[in-house]
């Protein structure tokens, strides 16, 4: 009775859902503004990449909130999360009940210097190919996850992370600041553009989004690590 | 979009369906969160035929290896299989 009145509900939503957007039309050009920011990246603020255009720069305040919320949300759970402080210095058997295996371990060896210079490449590059400092972060802490399950002596040091998160945020807002002074408003694109398609161009962009690549990258870190730690402690 | 593409997005919108379908029935925790990282998977090849690369790439990160890394740690500190 209950898994049929939840499916009944389903059913419901979904209906209704689709009655809404049966009246959108799909793919066509409704936007007034994005064709403005489609001719604007490019000409003037020479950036490739629309997308990190419109996230760092025209959407910038919003990308500092996004910043923020996962700021917080890593700080929530390593206040309610992290116990030991003592136990992140030296070798911690709890984190994997066994040791991985001889393969594993060498195939984790070789593949984490590939994916950080993955994780790095996507968010220097965030102003010309796809990808930026949330997706380049997030890589790159999926190449320490690969080393905290490998290998059981691996650890991150979290006042290291700390640095690193505060220093890249540091430098967010420092930016937005100096945006402030010299052209007028939070987070101007003060820098020269540069040339369209090289690598040093766009301005502030390319350093906001290696900033919070870093910020990103440390954060994620942190968690995995906080996270792999708490397992199997009572036990 | 070519007809290979139309094919390939169907197969993978069956995929999804499959996946996400198994993941609310089935009683194993630990199947159930493979479940979720196989739909993420499905959605960022979704996403890169639908022309939307960052969104992919956000998608193979986050949904694929970090938070069925969580869903596993999770069900490895409480227990694995549902109850009735």
């Amino acid at each position: 009775m209950k898994k049929l009145l939840i499916f009944g509900l389903l059913i419901f939503i979904g209906v209704e859902i689709l009655d809404v957007l049966s009246e959108v039309p799909f793919g066509e050009d409704r936007m007034k503004v994005s064709n403005f920011y489609l001719e604007k990246s490019p000409e003037v603020l020479k950036v490739s990449n629309v997308v990190t255009a419109i996230v760092v720069n025209f959407r910038g305040f919003d990308t500092l909130g996004e910043v923020t919320v996962l700021f917080l949300a890593a700080a929530g759970i390593g206040s309610i999360l992290y116990r030991r402080r003592s136990v992140h210095t030296e070798l911690n058997p709890k984190r994997t009940s066994t040791e991985a295996s001889n393969i594993v371990q060498a195939g984790a060896k070789v593949l984490f210097p590939l994916i950080i210079l993955l994780g790095a490449y996507i968010f220097v590059h965030g102003h010309l190919t796809p990808g930026g400092g949330f997706q380049g972060g997030a890589i790159i802490a999926t190449g320490f996850l690969l080393m905290l399950i490998s290998y059981r002596k691996f650890f991150v040091k979290h006042s290291g992370v700390t640095w690193i998160e505060s220093i890249a945020g540091i430098v967010f807002v420092g930016l937005g600041l100096l945006g402030m002074v010299y052209g007028g408003t939070f987070l101007e694109n003060f820098l020269p553009a540069g040339e369209l398609n090289s690598l040093i161009s766009g301005g502030i962009i390319g350093i906001i989004y290696i900033a919070v690549g870093f910020k990103v990258g440390a954060e994620l870190t942190g968690v995995l690590d906080t996270l792999l730690n708490i397992s199997q402690d009572e036990e | 979009m070519s007809n290979t593409l139309i094919v390939i997005t169907i197969i993978s919108l069956f995929f999804l369906i499959v996946a996400g379908i198994y993941a609310v029935i089935k009683k194993d925790l630990l199947q159930a969160a493979i479940a979720t990282g196989l739909i993420s998977l499905v959605l960022s090849i979704l996403f890169y035929i639908l022309q939307a690369p960052d969104v992919a790439l956000t998608e193979a990160a986050i949904g694929i290896a970090l938070s069925t890394i969580i869903f596993v740690l999770a069900i490895r500190n409480t227990k694995r299989f549902e109850d009735n």
